[in-house]
């Protein structure tokens, strides 16, 4: 008998299902709630794992191959840019800031949703979404190396990317991503699936990694449009996932839904501040601009948000809490955030400038409402201390949110002249915001937010104010990696090397 | 865009990045080191877990293996994202011209029926166990600290569940999803497996990360590989007709080649470090390896009947041996 003519033809399903689904089993040594011990806390029901619906039905043969093909094309394109001093193809050295930024800040985020996709592929009983979120764990893991290496060569040639692993932990701008990131690993399963997965990767990742591939495809930097390329179809996986995932929890009970909107509320909130550093990036800081930050919002935010929550208003979702206060920030975050960033310009490990006449046009061509009435005028006042000589410099203390992170650069939603500034007292103790979001997170769970490690107060407390022994101690080299672009080592090479090879000498 | 550039030469301003530097001295620095030293956050970490607020994000203290450095776990075999998807690529072309040359040639149908469903009866509860060891391995990679040694174990954790695919293929291969179905059920109910399910279970509720590493890739898969794979596969079904078989487990043994390097040389570090981890290990390896012979007796008494314990006394000299060479007694 021709054995293989008696095999029956499995369908994807039914493959995967032999494949994967079918590995695990009910225990009977062992509690179920001891094997998995955190999935119950957050008061999240699921009565049937097995209603999972796998996002994507990959093997991990296929996985190895594909990928394989992926990270041979990645390596060949950053060994050529590499030999063929490919840096020197970028518009100008002003664009390195957000790509500094980025390594510093976002690059460890990547290696945090690796270690916390890890936990969450081990905490769910479920074994299909355990390999989904395994899988993902392996990707981000891939993310943070593929960064790392894509930028090593500009770090050999360029200032400001030495000390990434140095400013990831201690360097006050960074603690914005970092506490983003802490804040969700440190979450039980669920809610790290809504932070991370959800949140972020559906949400918010299209606002951070489109405008930034686009900044620097516009901006001749080939390494970084080669991760960003190579990492598209596992962004896709893992926006499969973060959606499969939200509506598994909402069709599981009913009594999901307030816990759940609770969380989008949140994180809604944590990741769009955690934006105000694209949103500076994009309207700033790219010498070639893609569009502006208020554009990229029409689309990515607007228009795919909307379409989201239209689509997940089925379930009793309503769009986050603090939609219509993003709304209204977007034409100022961004000028308030450059604003902020130069004046504290000596304590970043990443350049900053003065935005040419020319960029002030465009800025006043795409913030026809703001621009020129409220952020103009204060350029301008900046513009004249710099010539002057006596730049202007801030070395005060930055008041900065206890659950942000961010310094209180923006103003009230309905009055961009004031500040925004808000007040909790928890226990005898008073806690700054910058906003009612992020008052509201900290009212939630004050107990997780009193212990943010704040980096200015810490920097006072442990250094007595001493910034010198501070640049030290965040490996920040006074003079190369900071301050004005304008006079720094990074202009002075990048023109003498571009000169070099393009001249006809 | 893309403006041309004449060669130059320039300075490169310095070789590596400060902690690279400072780890390695000022030259350049590898991939391997690039992707795996210090990209774990390590001060400042904002908030404890609400799942356990007794530690801390990123915790050296879950384990009672201690290191004044946990970067000195160095993976010999110097894996990163790409080397490793690299080399499980190219292993598995090799897999599938395996599996299509048993196929295409009806290997299987033409093995002696008993052996057939023996290597069924012995390999298709162990989909559960690669599950198991799945399952253990991301814990490790989750909780455990410092990326050189987190990061094989998800690439470990992968291979697991890559492993317990490759089983799955096999059973559709020689007897169709009722195979599948027969082991489960003997992983299930069946005496020969309990007493390693039960071993199984219980590393799942083991909570720290370094025994783990001890009960599952040392201890557990030291013996269980070049027993079944070895042992049972290589040598006695392929002296009965059944090299088939052998074909599609080929994966298992070179991977259990390549990863025993891994797993010996983090044994050897973290033993020099003190006399404390190195007791800690002694006693540790003793508990779960005993165990583990113990319960994969009747697992090769499927295939080597009386034999089994003999066979199993005998790997387990050579595991012995195999860990002494680590530095640990045992
Ligand atoms: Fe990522
Ligand atoms: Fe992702
Ligand atoms: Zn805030």
């Amino acid at each position: 008998m021709d054995m293989k003519a008696t095999k029956k033809k499995l369908g994807m399903k039914e493959r995967y299902r032999a494949l994967t689904r079918d590995l695990g089993w009910e225990s009977s040594y062992q509690d179920k709630d001891a094997i998995f011990p955190y999935v119950n806390y957050e008061g999240i029901k699921v009565h049937d794992w097995d209603k999972w619906e796998d996002p994507f039905r990959l093997t991990m043969d296929a996985y190895w191959k594909y990928q394989a093909e992926k990270e041979r094309k990645f390596y060949a394109i950053i060994d050529a840019h590499a030999q063929n001093n490919g840096h020197l193809n970028i518009t100008d050295a002003r664009y390195l800031s957000a790509l500094k930024i980025f390594l510093q800040a976002i690059s460890p985020g990547e290696y945090a949703a690796h270690k916390g996709f890890a936990r969450a592929g081990r905490e769910f009983p479920g074994v299909g979404t355990q390999v989904a979120c395994q899988m993902q764990a392996i990707d981000e893991l891939r993310h943070a190396q593929t960064q790392i290496h894509a930028m090593s060569n500009y770090n050999r040639y360029y200032d400001g990317f030495h000390a990434f692993a140095d400013a990831r932990d201690r360097i006050w701008y960074t603690s914005v991503a970092r506490s983003f990131f802490d804040d969700a690993m440190s979450a039980g399963p669920f809610e790290f699936m809504i932070a991370i997965g959800f949140s972020f990767e559906y949400v918010l990742t299209n606002l951070l990694f489109v405008p930034f591939m686009s900044g620097a495809a516009y901006n001749g930097d080939m390494a970084t449009v080669t991760f960003g390329f190579s990492a598209q179809s596992d962004e896709a996986r893992h926006m499969t996932l973060g959606l499969e995932c939200i509506k598994f929890m909402l069709e599981q009970d009913p009594d999901n839904l307030p816990i759940v909107q609770a969380w989008i509320d949140k994180w809604f909130w944590r990741g769009f501040r955690v934006l105000g550093l694209v949103s500076t990036m994009m309207d700033y800081m790219l010498p070639k601009r893609v569009m502006s930050w208020r554009e990229a919002w029409e689309i990515y935010g607007v228009e795919n948000g909307g379409a989201l929550f239209k689509d997940l208003a089925r379930y009793g979702i309503r769009p986050p809490k603090g939609w219509d206060d993003a709304e209204k920030a977007i034409d100022h975050m961004s000028h308030q955030f450059m604003l902020g960033l130069y004046q504290w310009s000596f304590g970043t490990s990443f350049h900053s400038w003065i935005p040419s006449d020319e960029d002030m046009d465009w800025l006043s061509a795409k913030y026809p409402d703001t621009f020129d009435k409220y952020y103009r005028p204060r350029w301008a006042h900046i513009k004249k201390l710099k010539a002057a000589g006596t730049p202007f410099k801030n070395y005060g203390l930055a008041r900065l949110c206890q659950c942000c992170q961010l310094p209180s650069v923006f103003t009230e939603p309905d009055d961009p002249t004031l500040t925004c500034h808000r007040e909790t007292v928890y226990k005898g103790e008073k806690y700054q915001f910058c906003s009612d979001g992020c008052k509201d997170i900290f009212d939630n769970e004050p107990e997780k937010y009193i212990q943010s490690w704040l980096p200015m107060p810490a920097l006072f407390s442990e250094l007595g104010g001493d910034v010198g022994a501070w640049m030290n101690w965040v490996s920040l080299r006074d003079g190369d990696d900071n301050g004005d672009y304008d006079g720094s080592t990074d202009q002075k090479h990048f023109n003498e090397w571009r000169g070099l090879a393009t001249s006809n000498l | 865009m893309q403006i041309d550039l004449r060669t130059v030469a320039i300075e490169p301003q310095r070789n590596a990045f400060d902690h690279l530097v400072r780890r390695f001295g000022d030259k350049p620095a590898s991939r391997y080191q690039e992707g795996s030293y210090d990209i774990q956050a390590a001060e400042n970490l904002h908030y404890r877990p609400t799942w356990d607020p007794d530690q801390a994000l990123y915790d050296e203290s879950i384990t009672r293996i201690v290191m004044k450095d946990w970067y000195a776990l160095k993976d010999p075999r110097q894996f990163y994202y790409s080397t490793y998807t690299l080399t499980r690529a190219r292993q598995q072309d090799t897999t599938e011209a395996n599996f299509a040359f048993v196929e295409s040639r009806g290997l299987a149908a033409m093995m002696v029926p008993d052996l057939a469903a023996t290597a069924l009866k012995v390999l298709m509860p162990l989909r559960h166990a690669a599950w198991g060891a799945n399952q253990n391995n991301t814990f490790i990679c989750g909780y455990g600290y410092a990326t050189v040694f987190t990061q094989p174990c998800m690439y470990h954790a992968m291979d697991n569940l890559g492993i317990a695919q490759y089983l799955s293929r096999l059973g559709l291969l020689l007897g169709d999803t009722e195979a599948l179905e027969e082991g489960k059920r003997a992983w299930l109910d069946d005496a020969a497996w309990q007493p390693l399910r039960r071993y199984v279970e219980d590393c799942l509720v083991v909570r720290d990360p370094f025994e783990l590493f001890v009960a599952q890739n040392v201890a557990l898969d030291g013996l269980l590989y070049p027993l079944v794979y070895g042992r049972v596969v290589d040598d006695d079904f392929a002296v009965k007709g059944g090299s088939a078989v052998a074909m599609l487990t080929q994966f298992m043994t070179d991977w259990f080649d390549e990863t025993r390097k891994w797993v010996d040389a983090v044994l050897k570090v973290a033993a020099a470090e003190s006399d404390h981890n190195r007791a800690q290990l002694k006693q540790w390896i003793a508990d779960w390896s005993c165990r583990a012979a113990a319960a994969l007796v009747p697992v090769i008494e499927i295939a080597l009947g009386v034999q089994a314990d003999e066979a199993v006394a005998e790997q387990v000299e050579a595991f012995k041996a195999r860990i002494r060479k680590t530095g640990i007694d045992l």
